[in-house]
């Protein structure tokens, strides 16, 4: 039991630099290098956590089912790959189909309340009062209900990402700029072409950040439902050789859960740049974009 | 190609600002055009008058503007100034429909209905960022679900000097290319009434005289009301000029016409009359602006 209780916090550390990346609403680290010099210090910092931990097995001499070392951790990872990797496609499937429900609800919430005054006044409240109940609460609930099956983490995952894709999305489509909305009434616009054409596509980058944060979250909600009952998946695998104290293979699956969602935070991330281009995105001492110079009369 | 004088025989001949139930101030009338305009843009001949009634408007308890009648002679332009404050740009968004009407009353010469016939330019260019600049001049057709006209759209991208940047993105445009991008989505709606709020104020003083030249031109021949902080660009663009002051005997601002330079705008600025009336200007705003 002292391992699991080590194990979460261990966890908890790959994903918080996305995490908090995420929650501070604006990308860190990116545009301020060329990719090569990116990856050297990706390179180096991975060294150096490695030399820490080997450091920290030796300096304390703790036995390897309390903290293997890195090379332990290697071999089983090696050794066991396609039980792991069997395990991991599982808890991707999860992740990602949480991903996509999660944010389907969310968006189509925001663009409800945004679109209907009426409603907006019932929603809102029991959305808020929704969010007071701990999403981790109802786990076992789920599982009793849905059974130990895919679909139990599925909604896990997707109640996790629910809240903040809505309530990003619904403030992005609240904070138009007025100015556009006094030149759209100007022109005659009529509440639907406001609400598709100005408010939706200024809501977008809102909307990112709020997906950021989702993809930060979605495999804790997977992996919280996998550990509450589960016959597959990384976190169902954690827990088994959690039981028979092997602890190099439980290290293992949080290197590839935290590996993969490192790699959708990314994936995400360049999605998100490459469809909004338009988005302001760059810090003071960034180099700006070109601009065109007004030579004519 | 040259645009014909607006000329209408029907409309008022009368412009400036008056106390209720005093007749309007005659205003000089309106002979000279400007040619050169380009084509883009359809002769707006025709265009009516502007008729503003306004009873005083308090904005959240605030008296904001007095009691006054306001009229904008057919085709041509009226220069709005006044201290910070004063009330402008509320004048302005009363006349835009941007503010609810609070017992003002406003009527076009001709009888038909002021609303949906009016072209708004704000002080920002407020042009949509994931919009090209071919996408923002298109801007106000695609809010009403009607059909872009291309053709004519290009043609006023050309006309405001920015032909071969359809498909660029505002991030991509300098201060004064955006004006101009907003202008051309101004003009390509083809409004007898345009609206301008401190349009030009956002760019550096070369680029705003090009600016004010182009505009004048493409402008020729509407009903434009201009709201300014500039006296040299209200002397420059306007057939009248008023500055709004406070009210004598009650609260609020009232729009007051000032004499301006004789010739048909756009005036030249190294005309002595000009900047003589720009020095006279300048000193009637200090002074308004410190009986605020």
């Amino acid at each position: 039991m002292s391992d699991a209780a080590q194990a979460v916090p261990m966890k908890a550390d790959p994903a918080a630099p996305a995490g908090a990346v995420a929650q501070a609403g604006g990308p860190i680290g990116r545009h301020t290098g060329r990719p090569i010099g990116r990856l050297w210090r990706a390179l180096v910092s991975a060294l150096g956590l490695l030399a820490v931990w080997q450091g920290l097995v030796w300096a304390t001499g703790a036995p390897p089912f309390l903290l293997p070392t890195p090379a332990r951790v290697a071999t089983a990872l090696l050794d066991r790959w396609d039980i792991i990797a069997g395990h991991a496609w599982i808890t991707l499937t999860e992740i990602l189909a949480g991903l996509a429900l999660g944010t389907a609800f969310g968006v189509a919430t925001a663009l409800l309340l945004a679109a209907w005054p009426a409603g907006r006044r019932w929603l809102l409240p029991i959305l808020l009062a929704s969010q007071a109940v701990p999403v981790f609460a109802i786990a076992p609930l789920l599982t009793l209900w849905m059974g130990f099956g895919i679909a139990s983490k599925v909604t896990m995952a997707t109640v996790v990402i629910f809240f903040p894709v809505t309530a990003t999305f619904y403030d992005g489509l609240r904070r138009t700029e007025p100015g556009w909305l006094d030149l759209a009434r100007t022109m005659g616009a009529t509440r639907r072409a406001v609400l598709l054409r100005i408010r939706l596509p200024a809501a977008l980058p809102a909307l990112a950040s709020g997906l950021r944060v989702a993809a930060a979250v979605a495999p804790i909600g997977a992996v919280v439902g996998e550990w509450v009952g589960a016959s597959a998946g990384l976190g169902y695998l954690m827990l088994h050789a959690n039981g028979r104290s092997q602890t190099d293979v439980m290290f293992a699956a949080l290197f590839v859960l935290a590996a993969m969602a490192l790699a959708l935070w990314y994936a995400l991330d360049w999605l998100l740049r490459a469809l909004l281009p338009w988005q302001p995105d760059r810090l003071p001492g960034e180099q700006p974009g070109e601009q065109e110079e007004d030579r004519r009369p | 190609m040259d645009r014909l004088p607006a000329q209408h025989p029907t409309a008022p001949r009368a412009a400036g600002a008056t106390p209720p139930g005093t007749p309007p101030i005659g205003a000089r009338p309106n002979s000279a055009r400007p040619a050169g305009a380009s084509a883009a843009d359809a002769p707006a001949a025709g265009a009516p008058g502007l008729l503003l009634d306004c009873p005083g408007l308090a904005l959240g308890g605030r008296p904001v503007l007095g009691a006054f009648r306001l009229t904008l002679a057919a085709g041509e332009t009226m220069a709005l100034l006044g201290p910070s404050g004063s009330g402008k740009s509320t004048l302005l968004r009363l006349v835009a429909g941007l503010l609810p009407p609070a017992g003002t009353r406003l009527a076009a010469t001709d009888g038909a209905p002021v609303a949906g016939r009016i072209a708004w330019m704000g002080q920002q260019d407020l042009l949509l960022p994931w919009r090209d600049v071919l996408g923002n001049v298109g801007l106000g057709a695609s809010l009403r679900g009607e059909p872009a006209d291309p053709a004519r759209m290009r043609a006023m991208i050309a006309a405001v000097g920015l032909a071969g940047h359809e498909h660029v993105r505002p991030d991509r445009l300098s201060g004064g290319m955006r004006q101009r991008a907003a202008l051309a989505r101004t003009l390509v709606e083809d409004r007898p009434f345009v609206l301008m709020d401190e349009p030009f104020s956002a760019v550096d003083a070369p680029t705003r005289h090009r600016l004010q030249g182009l505009a004048a031109g493409l402008l020729a021949g509407r009903t434009v009301l201009l709201v300014t902080h500039d006296p040299l660009e209200a002397l420059r663009l306007a057939h009248h000029v008023l500055v709004l002051q406070p009210a004598a005997g009650g609260p609020g601002w009232v729009p007051v016409p000032v004499p301006v330079p004789p010739g048909a705008p756009p005036r030249e600025v190294r005309d002595p009359a000009v900047l003589a009336a720009q020095g006279r200007l300048l000193e009637s705003l200090a002074a308004a602006s410190e009986a605020a």
